[in-house]
């Protein structure tokens, strides 16, 4: 569904990606994971089209939207979140989500009544006219993926819906995002809540200084000793083996 | 055209523009600090303009004397302008400050028009008819003092920003005024001292601009959009690069003035504010962002 | 949430629209005629600084554009009025669009958007006082010709009621503006212009449809103003004046309300008549007087007059 075939990107001169390959599956949810700093975000805002790429090349639907703005990469079904909530903040939240539901929906009463659903679906009914800058951190958290959602998208990418949640809430979005995929909505999460990407993910990507370091399964991305020491600092697999051997 | 008038155009334009120059240095450090567009700079220019008028038509004071004075007078006002009522009402945002400071110059423009009445007024010193014969033309003497003032007058912000204890903290302030928060620097009173500061530059560029200038309520009007086309051609926030942008902004005036007529003169600037804007917001000389 | 300017608009306009019942011809006419020209345009301001945040401080551009594209068609081309009015409303519009569409692409806004506005005002008026076709620095002055045909009543109500209409046109689009696709995107894009996009919005197109929809109001207004004083110049069509009018009604009214603009315009009437009262002709204290309710508004009351709630039920 999602190509994405040796993405560069460099700021300055940082190198934010280096030859990054990223393929999901249609239906699938995949994770992407890594390190703070790892390129993940960035990843993510060049896929949607917010960064130019200085090399690669990106296929969405049997598309070529390399170097396509980024509300044509929306329209055509692939919609981002932000890791930092960017909600209309005097706008009610039944107004913010409907801007989301208007990119398919012509009239206004449609879209406020989509709004309306959506917001039900995501547990946002009770706060449909409070401004969005009133809500609590997991109420924007909703209202962002509920703006998404309402996009009708074919593909979301979701940075971080989690963070920032307590266990309760965590575990209260997990069926939600469950339920979304099941709705056909193929999904790719950076998420730093493990126990969400145990769950959800069938697949994970692991990227560390712009670099895919690994893929595969939950299970056996957490057992790649070269995971492992992107995450734990260089030689922390061997000292784990040689502790579980000792 | 003949070389002669080419050249004369040339010199009465870099003439012009170490004016120009020398207005826009106070709102270029008012805009790389506070990142404040002042609409009410050329108001507060015309202000002191009158200020200097009336030291020299009452008691007789030369404006170049009355500078002494006007300076420390206009920073106490920059001060205040900034401290109680720009920096409040302006709650922040870039646009709503913007307003504020056009409010501003509505007030000091209009109420110069009620007590003063429309009329120009000039100031009659010997020195004001002076002029040095350059061979092709005769410049006046006192565009000669602008263009050493504003050299030396940058040069002085310069080493007051850069050499002095008020100046890392003014750069401090200016480049993360959260951090400098933190670590104690009063922000709200350094960003009115930098306004007291740019205020008292406007009005030390009056003094020195009225023995070849005239005074009335619009004269300030004239200088905003030049004034603004100076600082953003010069990279916001540079003084060298607002030195630069000033003479080329005169000579610019100058030759479209030339060219097209003097009525159409104005054209130039407001034509090369508008280009480099749309453009090079980040300024002509490659100056910071 | 019921504000004041919902609850005082309706009313308002009606009592307007009978006022020439009262007061057939003369001063009170006139003065009302000038406040309903002010809410035109400052309605015209609040569609693009109100709704969609961008301060314009160039819509003088719009309206000369407007004034002086009617006089030059019927005094150089000999055009009918209506022909010609229509051609001035479209002219300005189209002059919306591609300012728009320029200071747009090129990523402007904030304080940089309300320079390069003034700036492009600024050329129009110095360009229109160096042209004689234009009028050069006298104006241009439109043949009288009474008579409907030519836009030119002799009953001073009518044009005082075609003005009433367009005011309720404006108030109409704006309502009509909040309620549609176009209005929440607008929203959108003001609150957030990277979420706008991310959720499939153009910040450029929807920001230049807004620019081209205030222009042809603004434009409206221009031609109005001519056709009722049948004299146009270049301060009075391209002057920074008429710019700062522009912005006062709607800010001290009430930004992204339908009923600021009026509402703003009618304050800042009775509030230079007041002046004039007391200061007698004293040139400039109205202004001034203008220029300190800006900053108190901006200071205290960012919601103007129409954002006063009555009732606090949120």
């Amino acid at each position: 569904m999602l190509d994405v075939v040796d993405l560069h990107r460099r700021f300055g001169g940082v190198t934010a990606l280096s030859g990054v390959s990223i393929a999901v599956r249609q239906g699938s949810i995949t994770a992407l994971i890594g390190p703070n700093g790892a390129g993940k975000t960035t990843a993510f805002a060049t896929i949607a089209g917010f960064h130019r790429p200085d090399r690669g090349q990106m296929r969405f639907l049997g598309r070529d939207i390399t170097g396509w703005r980024p509300e044509r990469i929306a329209r055509l079904g692939l919609v981002r979140t932000f890791q930092i909530v960017q909600p209309f903040g005097r706008l009610s939240v039944r107004d913010n989500i409907a801007v989301g539901a208007h990119l398919h929906l012509a009239r206004r009463a449609s879209a406020l009544t989509e709004a309306e659903a959506v917001a039900r679906r995501l547990g946002l009914a009770a706060d449909l006219d409070k401004p969005a800058d009133t809500l609590p951190i997991a109420g924007r958290k909703r209202l962002e993926l509920a703006r998404a959602l309402a996009t009708r998208p074919r593909m979301l990418l979701l940075d971080e819906v989690m963070a920032g949640l307590n266990p309760a809430e965590v575990a209260a979005l997990m069926p939600v995002i469950r339920e979304i995929r099941d709705g056909g909505v193929t999904l790719l999460m950076i998420e730093h809540v493990m126990q969400a990407v145990a769950e959800l993910a069938e697949r994970c990507i692991v990227l560390a200084e712009g670099r895919v370091i690994a893929t595969g399964t939950v299970a056996e991305v957490a057992r790649d000793p070269v995971v492992v020491d992107a995450y734990l600092g260089e030689g922390a697999a061997a000292r784990l083996a040689d502790h579980h051997a000792a | 055209m003949s070389t002669a008038l080419l050249l004369s155009a040339l010199v009465g334009g870099l003439a012009n523009g170490a004016v120009y120059a020398l207005v826009a240095l106070g709102l270029t450090l008012i805009y790389g600090v506070l990142h404040i567009i002042n609409f009410a700079h050329g108001s507060l220019l015309m202000l002191a303009l009158y200020a200097s008028w009336i030291l020299w038509s009452a008691l007789g004071v030369s404006p170049y004397v009355a500078l002494v004075l006007l300076a420390p007078l206009f920073f106490a006002l920059g001060y205040a302008l900034q401290r109680w009522v720009i920096g409040p009402a302006g709650q922040g945002r870039d646009a709503n400050v913007l307003l504020v400071t056009l409010g501003v110059s509505i007030v000091i423009d209009n109420l110069a028009l009620a007590v003063f009445g429309p009329a120009t007024r000039t100031v009659d010193i010997p020195l004001a008819t002076s002029t040095i014969d350059l061979g092709v033309m005769y410049l006046p003497l006192p565009r000669l003092i602008a263009f050493v003032a504003a050299l030396l007058l940058s040069g002085g912000l310069w080493l007051l920003l850069n050499r002095t204890d008020l100046g890392r903290a003014i750069r401090a302030v200016a480049r993360e005024s959260d951090a400098a928060r933190l670590v104690g620097i009063r922000v709200a009173h350094i960003h009115a001292v930098t306004f007291g500061i740019g205020t008292a530059s406007v009005a030390a560029a009056a003094c020195l601009l009225l023995p070849s200038f005239y005074v009335s309520p619009d004269a300030g009007y004239a200088f905003v959009l030049v004034a603004f086309t100076v600082v953003v051609m010069g990279g916001m926030g540079s003084f060298p690069g607002a030195l630069l942008a000033g003479l080329v902004i005169g000579v610019i005036e100058s030759f479209s003035g030339l060219w097209f007529g003097p009525s159409l003169a104005p054209i130039g600037i407001y034509a090369a504010f508008a280009l480099v804007l749309l453009f090079r917001p980040t300024g002509l000389f490659g100056a910071r962002a | 949430m019921t504000r004041w300017g919902a609850r005082a608009g309706p009313p308002l306009l009606l009592m307007l629209g009978a006022l020439p019942f009262a007061f057939p011809s003369g001063f009170v006419l006139t003065t009302a005629t000038l406040l309903l020209l002010t809410a035109i345009l400052g309605q015209s301001w609040n569609i693009l600084g109100g709704y969609g945040g961008q301060s314009s401080f160039g819509h003088a551009l719009f309206y000369g554009t407007g004034a002086f594209t009617t006089a030059l068609l019927q005094v150089r081309f000999g055009w009918n009025a209506w022909v010609a009015a229509a051609a001035a409303i479209g002219a300005g519009t189209l002059v919306g669009a591609a300012a728009g569409a320029l200071v747009f692409r090129q990523g402007l806004r904030g304080s940089y958007f309300a320079l390069v506005t003034l700036a492009f005002a600024e050329i129009a008026r110095v360009l229109v006082a160096s042209f004689d076709i234009t009028g050069g620095g006298f104006g241009l002055l439109v043949p009288l010709h009474r008579g409907a045909a030519s836009f030119q009543f002799s009953d001073p109500r009518l044009p005082y009621w075609i003005a009433w209409t367009v005011v309720l046109a404006g108030v109409l689009l704006t309502i009509g503006i909040e309620r549609s696709r176009f209005g929440a995107r607008l929203a959108a894009v003001r609150e957030n212009e990277d979420a706008a996009r991310a959720l499939g919005i153009a910040p450029v197109q929807v920001k230049t449809v807004c620019t081209a929809i205030s222009a042809g109001l603004a434009a409206t207004a221009g031609v109005l103003y001519l056709q009722i004083f049948l004299f146009i110049d270049a301060a009075n069509g391209f002057g920074v004046g008429v710019s700062v009018q522009a912005l006062l009604a709607p800010i001290l009214g009430g930004l992204a309300t339908p009923w600021g603009a009026l509402l703003g315009a009618l304050a800042l009437r009775l509030m230079a008549e007041m002046v004039h009262a007391v200061a007698g002709g004293l040139a400039g204290i109205d202004l001034a007087l203008f220029g300190v309710i800006l900053i108190l508004i901006l200071r205290f009351a960012p919601g103007g007059i129409a954002g006063i709630r009555l009732r606090r039920d949120a």
